[in-house]
This record gives structure tokens, C-alpha cells and sequence, in this order.
């Protein structure tokens, strides 16, 4: 745990000039309990639009089951998400993409039944007519509009470096290239926020740095993130706010400065991998 | 886009000038008979397709659906003297709405529990129809009248090839359709991860249930059709036991294909005929033969052959 | 009134004392391999086929009970080695059909072997119907009913007190680990098989002298037992047999007080009816996705 000390921090993303955005998503006093068990416990948060908010904590922190309370995968047991200025606790997750939410999976979540475009085309759904009647008798309209997101989709795989990748069949692609498609695909819904959950674990060093890349080109976009991440060097050199958990309950919150330096979070780390 | 172009275009094609050259091969009318029934499996195969190998959903209850419509069309023109489009039609509203009422509660299940909760509808339509004898004529069936639209009658097997061969021709474009649109994809994504169709704004219970009530109105369809074709129909029809035929003929043919899903219907068809010869060892063999390619070809006849060409195209 | 109802209960508890041994015989299978084994009927038929044959030829009773349920143990182990066991990767709709394909080729086989017809069973002890608070009841509705007593008490010592039972159990819990702690996994899914079918085998022999035995007398017992099954949830042992028991008493009670024609639709009309609130059943596991 060294690294938290020593990290050297980009001084661009941490500059205390930036303008903080009004808040996209409010998470307040959230739990969940499984089986009598607090996963997640009175946990309040704001997320301000345009940053790239970073959640970490260690093994076992509620991570993941808060990205699921917020996505609506998970129903909460007590507490409110405000997405937007609405409450959408509870939410079904195809709701909240429709308003503007999206995220990728710590294990992968893959059509592998479709090829990498057709996955990233499923991403498109949203925005094309998904009737039975015109697909059943193939409208000319929605013909079009198909091809249109096709070429968006192979844009977006470009985007995301899987340029060769695009007529390969996702069950034949390797573990690093469908990291990145499991990105694409929720780019190509065109989230306000995008929440991401591990997106450089199992990769590479190089593998990594090219994550990080387009990360922040997304954020550049305007797309709010959330990022939940182990590796420390890519969330102390890309998060704006960065928010530790530590047995579902909140340990710290600030800007990487101020948690790298927090004594509880340094112990919980310690703690937690000794 | 050209390339998926051109396949959909080919295998229809070729699915169309099968049909179109077979009855020069076939002697009479009783091997025509049995091409009009293997068309009939098609039809409901290439919906159910729809339903197991691309939305990943098991049915065990379509025969019911079948013998719905089948039913429909015997007692509407029959009883009450319909016309047969008209009662054809209703046939295939009343299996829609029913299907629909019946899909968002059981799609929620998953696995076996929906295997189970398909098998009992099927088993409780056939025996609605088994019972009822006062309209259905119970356990021996009943007969149903010849098909008249406009003042004609279609009768007898050359006719009725080229009125299922064209149906199928018509199934098969819309399955390809379908499965080429926004929708489609949406209906494997169901199969490929619920939970990632969800987060990009699918949403999976209505997929589920639309591919349900299509695949559920193509079966009526096929019923109500068969049931004026055959002339009598039983509650034999809509049984477990034609369910489960279905439902091989689409593993057998191969998931998640359509032009599979026409194959193992007529192979299935076939079989039991080419079986015969066995006599007593029937059962056996036909077993012993469902066995062995599930085996031995999980993925179904279609995909195992594409497999072992040069990987040019999908099927 | 009381009688009736009485009469209704006691001839429910002897079918669903089957039907709870059919579905035990689910759950062990689904357990052990996650297959849905719909041969499971085709072992009752067996029992009920060999031992009516059998004492007819002049085999006694005990022993053609014995000969037929080894035979049963035997298929059962010849499918789960030699189309379950090769097919382990395959989807649930390609497992549920081999072992359709496995009971049509079963059937077929009986049919070969013993024809088509009927065959029947003398009761065990005799014909003299038991009066009890009104009702009356043939004394072999106490073989099958006691005999699955014996047998489901049994099969829950031997799932909690013999060490084969819990590599069984703990198989089910999770493979991999059970794998790695040293237990022949395939060896558990033979061995569940074969304690499937000496279930079934039995159940088919006691039930043999009430429903008559042909080859087609399991298929609607075994879809029965997998109703039970899935009714107390599947993998669930007693729920399994509580499922059973369920079915069997709505089925007489419906058959008594509505109509005898909708026997058959009783259990899947519960069955639906349940799932509609507990989609996993009475007794189920309530299980939460891990994404």
C-alpha cells in the first residue's frame, strides 16, 4: 500500500480550479442486507456531473452491490438513489438506461451468442425501433436506421481500439478485448453516466494505460463516471473524487489527495491485505 | 450488411426451389402427404425457434397452442358455421391474448421451473380438449370441414403442398426478418445476459413475452390450417407428446437457426416413416436415435455440418 | 360427509405417496447433475412391469421386487453413463431431450420385452378392504404408503448419516469444490441415478396391484413426480415429498368434488398457481444473481 502514498498525481485532473457540476446522482442512506448481512450500510454520496468519481475500498467492501443498488439490478433494503433529481430507487435497469444510465460488469457480461458489432449494436437499442411489426415485414425505415447503427457501432468499436475485433464472434475474442466491448457497448446507448466495475482487472500493464486512455476521452465527452477499480495508480491519476468504502459503510471521501493521506483508509487497506 | 444480405437471400432461394422442384420427385400422394405435414412442423418449428434458440426460452406447451387453433377452426366452422379465414383468424387472436396472459407471469421463471410451468399448459389444454367432448367430440377427435375462401374449396394434396409451401416460404422471411432487426437482437441478448440487455435498455420481460405470443400465433396458425387439411383432428394434436416433438425437431435441426428449425422438422417428419421398417424395434431406434445426435451433436444437425465446411458463413 | 372426505385423503396419500417417490427421485438426479431426468416414470414401469411378470412366471414376490429394481439400477447407470454423463456442457432443452429420447427407447423396449397389454399384480395381503372412521381402504394402499414411509426415512439417513450420501449432498452444493476435496464426481452421478431408479423401481412395484403395470404407466407418473418436484423446489428433498403428497390428496379431492375428468389437470394447475407467487417453489431456494 505504499503506492497510495507515493502516487504521483496528475496535476491536470487535480486542478483546483475545475468547476464541480451539479450533482447527477445522490445516494442517500443507502443499505442492503442479504440474509441478515449489511452489504451495504447508511451510505451517502453525491456523484457531480462530468467527473470521473472513483469508488474504492478493499475485497468485500459493497463495491459491486452498490453498483448493482444503483443500476437497479439490486433492489435496496433502506434508502433513496436520486438520478438526475428523480428517485429511482428500486428502478428496473432498463428504465434507467433509457434515462440516461449505463455500466459494464466485473465478470463480463457478454452476448456471446452475437458477434463483437452485434453486441455493440444491442447498445443502440434505445435509439432504433424496436417494434414487431416493422422488423417482422423489415420497414425501409428501420432498415436504415439498422445500417446507420451499424456504422456507429463499428465507430465506436474503433474508439475503443477492437477495430479488428469488429466480424469477430465475441465467444472467439480474448479477456482484454472484451473488457472493452462490454465498454462500447454501453457507450453506444449514449449514457449521461456511466458506471464502470473493474475495467482493468486481469489486464496488462499496457492493456491498462490503454483503459485508462479511454476513460478519459469518455470524460472528455461529457459522460459523468463512476469507476470501481484496484488498480490505485489509474484511479489516483484519473479520478476527480474518490469515495472508499470498507464493510459497506463509508470510510472517506474527498479528492485522491485527501483519501490517499486518510489514516482510516490507509488502515483499512493494511487491514485488509496484511 | 451485404454479406447477411445475400444469406438471407440465398437460403431462401434455396428453401424456394426446394419446394418448388420436390413434387417431381414425389410418386404420389402419399409421400406429397407426408411433405405437407413435414411443411406444417415447419411452420410452428421456424416460431418456436424463435422462442428456445434465439430468446433461450423453453417451451414444453406448444402443441397446446397447435391444438388450440386446430380446435378452433373445427368447432367455429364446424358448429357454428364460420368462414374458415375468420375462424382462423380468431384462433389466432385468442392464442395471442392467451399466450400473452400467460407469459409474464411464467417467463419469469427460469430453467426447469419454465420448462415445468410450459409442460403443465399443454397438458391442461389437451385435456380441456379431451374433456369437452361435447364440442371437441373428446378422445376421437372430430372432423373438420375443407378450407373455403372466395367460393373455392382447397382440396386434396397438390393443392395443399403449394398452400403450405408458401406459408413456409412466408414464415421463414418473416423469421429472418425478425431475427435481422433491433428486435431480434434484443431476443438474444435475452439469451446471451439478461442483466446486460438491461442495462442498455432492454426490456427483457416484454422480448420475452412478444417472441412467446409470436411463436404461440405461428403454432395456431399451423393448427388451424392442419386441422382443415387433415380433415380430423384429435387431442393427440396438442398433447405433451406433440410438444415434445417440437421442441426435438428444433434441437435436432440446430438452435438459433431457422433454415435448422425447417430441417429437423423434416427430418423428424421423415423419420418416423423410414422408421417403419423396423416394426416392433420402431420406438427403440427412434429413441436410440434422439439420443445419439443430442449426444453426439449438442448444437443440432445444421450447426454441426456448417461446422465441419470451410468456416465461410453462419447458418 | 366426514367419510367422504376421509376416503378422498386416504386414496390422495397412496398416489402421492408415489408421486413423493418420483419426485425424491427428481430432486437426487437434479442434485447430483442438474439434469432433469424425465426417464424417471420409465423406472417405475420397470419396477411395476418385472415384478407382475415375474411372479406370474412363479418368481416369489420379494425376489421379482429385488430383480426388478437392480434392473432399474442398472438402466439407470447405463443412461447416466452413456448419454448424461457425455453430455455434461449440453444446454438444459439438449439434456431434456436425451433423456426423452432415453425413456422412448426404454419404452420401446418394454414393450418388446413384455407387449403391450396389461398386467397384473396380486395385493400383497389380500383384498379385504381395512374399515377406518367410515372409510375404507385396501390394505396394499398401506404397503405403498408404508413402503414409502420406509423408504423416504431411509434415503434422509443416508443423505445426513452415511459419507456417500454427503459426497452427494456436497456435489450438489457445488461441484468444483467437491472435485477438489477428492470426490469422484461422476461416481455421484451413477450412484444418484441408480438410487433414482431403485426409488422408482420400488414405488412401481408396490404401486403395480391398484393401477394395473403396462409399458405406458409411467408417463404420466413421472410427469407427476416432476411436478412434485418442482413444487417443493427443486433439489429439495422433503419438499419434494411433501409436493408428493400435495399433488396426490388435491388430485383425489378434485376428482371426488369436481370432476373426475380433471384429475390429471389438478397437479399442473397447482403447480402453476404456485409458481405464479413462488417461482421456486414451495420450499425453494430463493436465489439472488451474482453479477
Amino acid at each position: 500500500m505504499k503506492m497510495l502514498a507515493t502516487t504521483d498525481l496528475s496535476p491536470d485532473t487535480m486542478s483546483q480550479a475545475r468547476r464541480v457540476g451539479p450533482p447527477i446522482l445522490k445516494v442517500e442512506h443507502l443499505s442492503r442486507e442479504f440474509g441478515g448481512v449489511l452489504a451495504i450500510g447508511d451510505l451517502s454520496f453525491t456523484v457531480a456531473a462530468g467527473d470521473i468519481h472513483s469508488i474504492i475500498g478493499p475485497n468485500g467492501a459493497g463495491k459491486t452491490t452498490l453498483f448493482n443498488l444503483v443500476t437497479g439490478v439490486y433492489k435496496p433494503s433502506g434508502g433513496r438513489v436520486l438520478f438526475d433529481g428523480a428517485d429511482v430507487s428500486g428502478m428496473a435497469p432498463y428504465r434507467l438506461a433509457a434515462r440516461g444510465m449505463s455500466r459494464t460488469f466485473q465478470n463480463l457480461q457478454i452476448f456471446f451468442n452475437m458477434t463483437a458489432l452485434e453486441n455493440v449494436m444491442v447498445g443502440r437499442h434505445l435509439h432504433l425501433n424496436t417494434r414487431l411489426l416493422p422488423a417482422l415485414f423489415r420497414f425501409p425505415s428501420l432498415v436504415r436506421k439498422d445500417r446507420e447503427a451499424k456504422d456507429r457501432a463499428a465507430q465506436l468499436m474503433a474508439d475503443v481500439g477492437l477495430e479488428k475485433y469488429i466480424d469477430a464472434d465475441a465467444a472467439s475474442m480474448p479477456y482484454g478485448a472484451l473488457k472493452r466491448l462490454e465498454i462500447a457497448r454501453a457507450l453506444a446507448s449514449e449514457p449521461k453516466l456511466l458506471l464502470l466495475d473493474e475495467p482493468a482487472a486481469g489486464l496488462n500493464a499496457t492493456e491498462s494505460r490503454e483503459i485508462d486512455e479511454v476513460i478519459k476521452t469518455v470524460a472528455a465527452t461529457g459522460v459523468t463516471i463512476i469507476l470501481v477499480e484496484h488498480d490505485m495508480k489509474m484511479v489516483m491519476g484519473i479520478s476527480h473524487r474518490i469515495t472508499a468504502l470498507n464493510q459497506g459503510r463509508m470510510l472517506a471521501e474527498g479528492t485522491p489527495q485527501e483519501v490517499a493521506a486518510n489514516a482510516d483508509v490507509i488502515a483499512a487497506y493494511l487491514g485488509a491485505a496484511p | 450488411m451485404n454479406a447477411l444480405l445475400h444469406g438471407r437471400l440465398t437460403g431462401l432461394l434455396a428453401l424456394g426451389a426446394v419446394i418448388a422442384v420436390l413434387p417431381a420427385f414425389l410418386p404420389n400422394n402419399f409421400y406429397l402427404d407426408i411433405a405437407i405435414l413435414a411443411g406444417f412442423n415447419a411452420v410452428v418449428c421456424v416460431g418456436l425457434n424463435l422462442l428456445i434458440g434465439y430468446a433461450g426460452q423453453i417451451s414444453l406447451g406448444h402443441a397446446g397452442f397447435f391444438g388450440i387453433g386446430a380446435y378452433a377452426s373445427g368447432v367455429l366452422v364446424g358448429v357454428y358455421g364460420w368462414p374458415p379465414i375468420l375462424a382462423l383468424l380468431t384462433g389466432a387472436v385468442v392464442v395471442g391474448l392467451l399466450a400473452f396472459l400467460v407469459a409474464k407471469p411464467i417467463l419469469r421463471l427460469k430453467g426447469h421451473y419454465l420448462a415445468m410451468a410450459t409442460l403443465g399448459i399443454g397438458i391442461i389444454v389437451s385435456i380441456v380438449l379431451r374433456t369437452e367432448s361435447g364440442l371437441t367430440g373428446g378422445p376421437d377427435g372430430m372432423m373438420v370441414e375443407p378450407f373455403k375462401i372466395f367460393g373455392f374449396e382447397l382440396y386434396g394434396e397438390k393443392v395443399w403442398y403449394w398452400v403450405v409451401g408458401v406459408l413456409l416460404i412466408g414464415v421463414v422471411w418473416l423469421s429472418l426478418n425478425l431475427i435481422d432487426s433491433p428486435m431480434g437482437r434484443a431476443l438474444r441478448a435475452v439469451h446471451g445476459s439478461e442483466v446486460a440487455a438491461e442495462v442498455v435498455g432492454v426490456d427483457t420481460a416484454r422480448f420475452k413475452v412478444l417472441v412467446f405470443v409470436v411463436s404461440a400465433v405461428f403454432a395456431s396458425v399451423a393448427g388451424s390450417l392442419f386441422a382443415h387439411y387433415a380433415g380430423l383432428i384429435t387431442p393427440a394434436k396438442a398433447d405433451f407428446f406433440k410438444s415434445i416433438e417440437l421442441v426435438t425437431m428444433v434441437v435436432f435441426g440446430g438452435m438459433a437457426s431457422t433454415f435448422g428449425a425447417v430441417v429437423g422438422a423434416v427430418v423428424l417428419t421423415l423419420l418416423p416413416q423410414a422408421l417403419t421398417v423396423f416394426q416392433d424395434y420402431q420406438q427403440i431406434v427412434l429413441g436410440g436415435i434422439l439420443m445419439a445426435t443430442m449426444v453426439f451433436m449438442p448444437k443440432g444437425l445444421l450447426p454441426t455440418l456448417a461446422a465441419l465446411l470451410p468456416a465461410r458463413r453462419r447458418a | 360427509m366426514f367419510a367422504e372426505l376421509l376416503q378422498y385423503m386416504l386414496s390422495g396419500l397412496t398416489i402421492g405417496a408415489i408421486y413423493a417417490l418420483a419426485g425424491l427421485g427428481f430432486s437426487i438426479i437434479y442434485n447430483a447433475s442438474h439434469v432433469i431426468n424425465f426417464a424417471q416414470g420409465e423406472f417405475i414401469m420397470i419396477g411395476g412391469m418385472a415384478s407382475a411378470t415375474l411372479t406370474a412366471s412363479g418368481v416369489p414376490l420379494p425376489l421379482a421386487i429385488l430383480i426388478g429394481c437392480g434392473g432399474a439400477m442398472l438402466v439407470g447407470v447405463l443412461v447416466a453413463k452413456f448419454a448424461v454423463e457425455r453430455a455434461r456442457n449440453a444446454s438444459t432443452v439438449t439434456l431434456i431431450i436425451i433423456t426423452i429420447g432415453a425413456s422412448i427407447f426404454l419404452r420401446g423396449v418394454a414393450e418388446l420385452v413384455w407387449g403391450k397389454d396389461f398386467k397384473r399384480l396380486d395385493a400383497f395381503s389380500g383384498e379385504t378392504p381395512i374399515q377406518f372412521l367410515g372409510a375404507s381402504m385396501q390394505p396394499q394402499s398401506l404397503w405403498v404408503v408404508g413402503t414409502a414411509a420406509v423408504l423416504i426415512v431411509a434415503i434422509g439417513l443416508f443423505f445426513n448419516r452415511t459419507l456417500t450420501g454427503k459426497a452427494i449432498l456436497a456435489t450438489s452444493h457445488n461441484r468444483l469444490a467437491a472435485q477438489l476435496v477428492g470426490i469422484d464426481v461422476k461416481r455421484v452421478v451413477l450412484a444418484s441415478f441408480a438410487l433414482s431408479a431403485a426409488l422408482g423401481a420400488i414405488g412401481g412395484a408396490v404401486v403395480a396391484p391398484i393401477t394395473f403395470s403396462y409399458t405406458e404407466m409411467g408417463i404420466m407418473l413421472g410427469l407427476k413426480g416432476f411436478t412434485a418436484a418442482v413444487l417443493g423446489g427443486l433439489g429439495h428433498g422433503p419438499g419434494a415429498v411433501a409436493g408428493g403428497l400435495i399433488v396426490g390428496v388435491a388430485e383425489a379431492l378434485g376428482a371426488g368434488y369436481i370432476s373426475s375428468a380433471y384429475k390429471d389437470a389438478v397437479a399442473f394447475v397447482i403447480i402453476l398457481a404456485v409458481l405464479l407467487f413462488m417461482p421456486n417453489g414451495l420450499f425453494g431456494k430463493r436465489g439472488t444473481e451474482r453479477v
